[in-house]
């Protein structure tokens, strides 16, 4: 069985311990998410990274807030280069800026698009309609 | 580098010595006219390890053959290409028929399933889930019922565990023969289309008896499955069991040997276990770079580890492995069919905790408290605590995973599937650079995407 590990980190220590832990032998980074905690925390976004080492057969979940007031945090695209396409979706989805990224645009969403859909005061999305002869509101 | 280049610089030396001092290197030259015939260059230990195939060459093309900007071409490819397995669009930088740079552009399928998800209740959560990798639909309903139940803390029959593992694999075979079916067509064995697709129907009719839907199933739900077995299930896996290794046979009597096959997929998109990890490649791309890893080994779920199957592990790290670990992996799958059909318990099909599982219609007559709880729960929805969980499985793609965050409510606050193909596509750009733009056809086919897995 694969133990597994939930750690917190603070955000301006990210950087540096992901890559300690990818020395400790954690190969492969498997996901990368953001959870919004919008009117439940002081610092909404809180960063969600998966590392999984084959060679131990070990998973670690580091949870971290992001501090930063612009959303900033560092890329880790140079220690996984796997990271790559999660950071891309955190931004489009979530508004999180991953500084030393290669390539911060939109991934799922078009270019133009304005907003960030997964964020929790982002609104589902309808389309008003009007049926004939129906009372006006 | 260095060394090479000298060793290659004797080597000609020699064989100018031999070619043009011809009356020095010996009376037999000068005796017969033997010596004037120019013998074949022999091959420098490198050429030899190449053709022995101890070592790999990664890319086709030297970057010594390089030119200017101005002579490279970027061209669309997709997202209406037939051979891009859905709506990919790939971005080509072509010098020639050489592709120097790609870049993967998606986005074309997403419909916001996890925006949705945070609106549907856990008992709805399957029927979306099911929708995002539609090649493997009950996996997608695995992973995210295995969460809830993980963060409900409950435990499911051994029954429900045996069908969830018997329906999963048989899910796997299905998949691995759309994989096989889309990729000979991508290459040109128009007959593997549909010799795949032919077999894939066999199974889909199992799950039309079982699941009333040949796709998008909402069968596997959190607390157990939706119903049980049909009558004489047995026959018809029994049909399988026997139908489809004989068709195997005739996959790997069309192509196991032919020069064409061989000659487009050997070589061709290498990935080796070094890129696998840095890129976070799971499933049977990883193991065909010759990493054994299998979360159905290693982490085994829904009591999985009680049968006996075996992981096929392959070094070549190419298209052709690629593909030849997936008609393993079948056989394999079909091992664990026929031993989970053997040795299936009896049982409840779902849990029998009334939180989670509605009453049967007929209690809904006779008890005012069932009635409640039918109601409570379709309207509302059974309450999960706190908490957050990430469960993976092995799906036929690599690596899926769910991750679910709960505040105490019926919905989850949020709700994140890990998707294999996803992560996957990253590898496109390193496996299609610096190769033929026809090898780029089987690069993509051999990665086997599925787009309504990488846009969710």
């Amino acid at each position: 069985m694969i133990e597994e590990e939930v750690v917190n980190i603070l955000s301006k220590d990210l950087h540096t311990k992901v890559s300690e832990l990818k020395i400790e032998g954690y190969e492969m980074l498997v996901d990368l998410t953001v959870v919004d905690w919008y009117r439940k925390r002081d610092d909404r976004f809180e960063l969600v990274i998966n590392l999984l080492s084959l060679s131990k057969k070990k998973r670690i979940r580091i949870l971290s807030t992001i501090l930063n007031e612009n959303l900033e945090c560092e890329s880790l695209t140079d220690i996984y280069s796997g990271s790559n396409f999660y950071e891309r979706e955190a931004f489009d989805m979530y508004g999180i800026i991953f500084l030393g990224h290669p390539d911060l645009t939109r991934i799922l969403m078009p270019d133009d698009w304005i907003g960030h859909p997964l964020r929790k005061d982002f609104g589902l999305g309808n389309i008003p309609v009007q049926f004939k002869n129906a009372p006006k509101v | 580098m260095d060394d090479k280049e000298k060793k290659q610089k004797e080597y000609v030396k020699d064989s100018e010595y031999w070619a043009t001092n011809a009356e020095q290197g010996g009376w037999s030259l000068t005796s017969t006219d033997e010596g004037n015939q120019k013998m074949e260059k022999e091959e420098t230990p490198e050429e030899l390890e190449i053709q022995m195939g101890k070592e790999i060459i990664d890319d086709y093309i030297d970057s010594e053959t390089l030119s200017s900007e101005d002579e490279r071409m970027i061209i669309n490819m997709g997202p209406q290409h037939p051979s891009t397995h859905g709506v990919l669009r790939l971005q080509v930088e072509l010098e020639g028929e050489i592709v120097r740079r790609v870049k993967p552009v998606i986005g074309y399928l997403h419909t916001g399933m996890e925006k949705t998800g945070e609106s549907l209740t856990y008992s709805q959560g399957c029927t979306n889930t099911t929708r995002m990798d539609y090649l493997a639909p009950l996996f997608n309903e695995l992973v995210f019922s295995l969460t809830t139940e993980k963060l409900l803390n409950i435990e499911v029959p051994d029954r429900a565990k045996q069908i969830r593992i018997l329906m999963t694999e048989l899910n796997r075979v299905t998949s691995h023969l759309v994989a096989l079916a889309t990729g000979g067509m991508d290459i040109g064995a128009i007959s593997m289309m549909i010799f795949g697709f032919r077999e894939r129907e066999l199974i889909l009719n199992f799950f039309e008896k079982t699941t009333g839907l040949r796709m998008n199933h909402n069968y596997i739900r959190p607390g157990g499955v939706a119903a049980d077995l049909p009558d004489g299930w047995e026959g018809d896996i029994q049909e399988i069991l026997e139908e489809i290794p004989n068709k195997l046979k005739d996959y790997d009597q069309m192509l196991l040997d032919n020069p064409i096959w061989n000659g487009r997929l050997r070589n061709v998109g290498i990935l080796t276990t070094q890129e696998c990890f840095d890129l976070g490649i799971t499933g049977p791309s990883l193991r065909a770079s010759g990493f054994d890893w299998d979360l159905r080994k290693v982490q085994p779920y829904s009591g999985i580890e009680k049968f006996e199957f075996d992981i096929p592990v392959l070094n070549d790290s190419d298209a052709f492995s690629r593909w030849r670990i997936k008609v393993l992996e079948i056989q394999e799958s079909l091992k664990i069919v026929q031993q989970a059909m053997e040795t299936m318990p009896k049982g409840d099909y779902r849990i029998d905790d009334k939180k989670v599982t509605p009453p049967p219609r007929k209690r809904l007559d006779e008890s005012m408290e069932a009635l409640i709880h039918h109601f409570k729960l379709f309207t509302e929805g059974f309450k999960v605590q706190e908490g957050e969980a990430y469960v993976s499985v092995e799906s036929p793609r690599g690596e899926l995973g769910c991750y679910i965050v709960s505040d105490g409510s019926s919905k989850p606050y949020k709700m994140h599937i890990r998707g294999p193909s996803f992560c996957n596509l990253q590898a496109l750009p390193i496996i299609m650079s610096d190769s033929p733009i026809a090898d780029a056809v089987a690069s993509i086919a051999s990665l086997d995407p599925v787009m309504g897995d990488v846009d969710r």
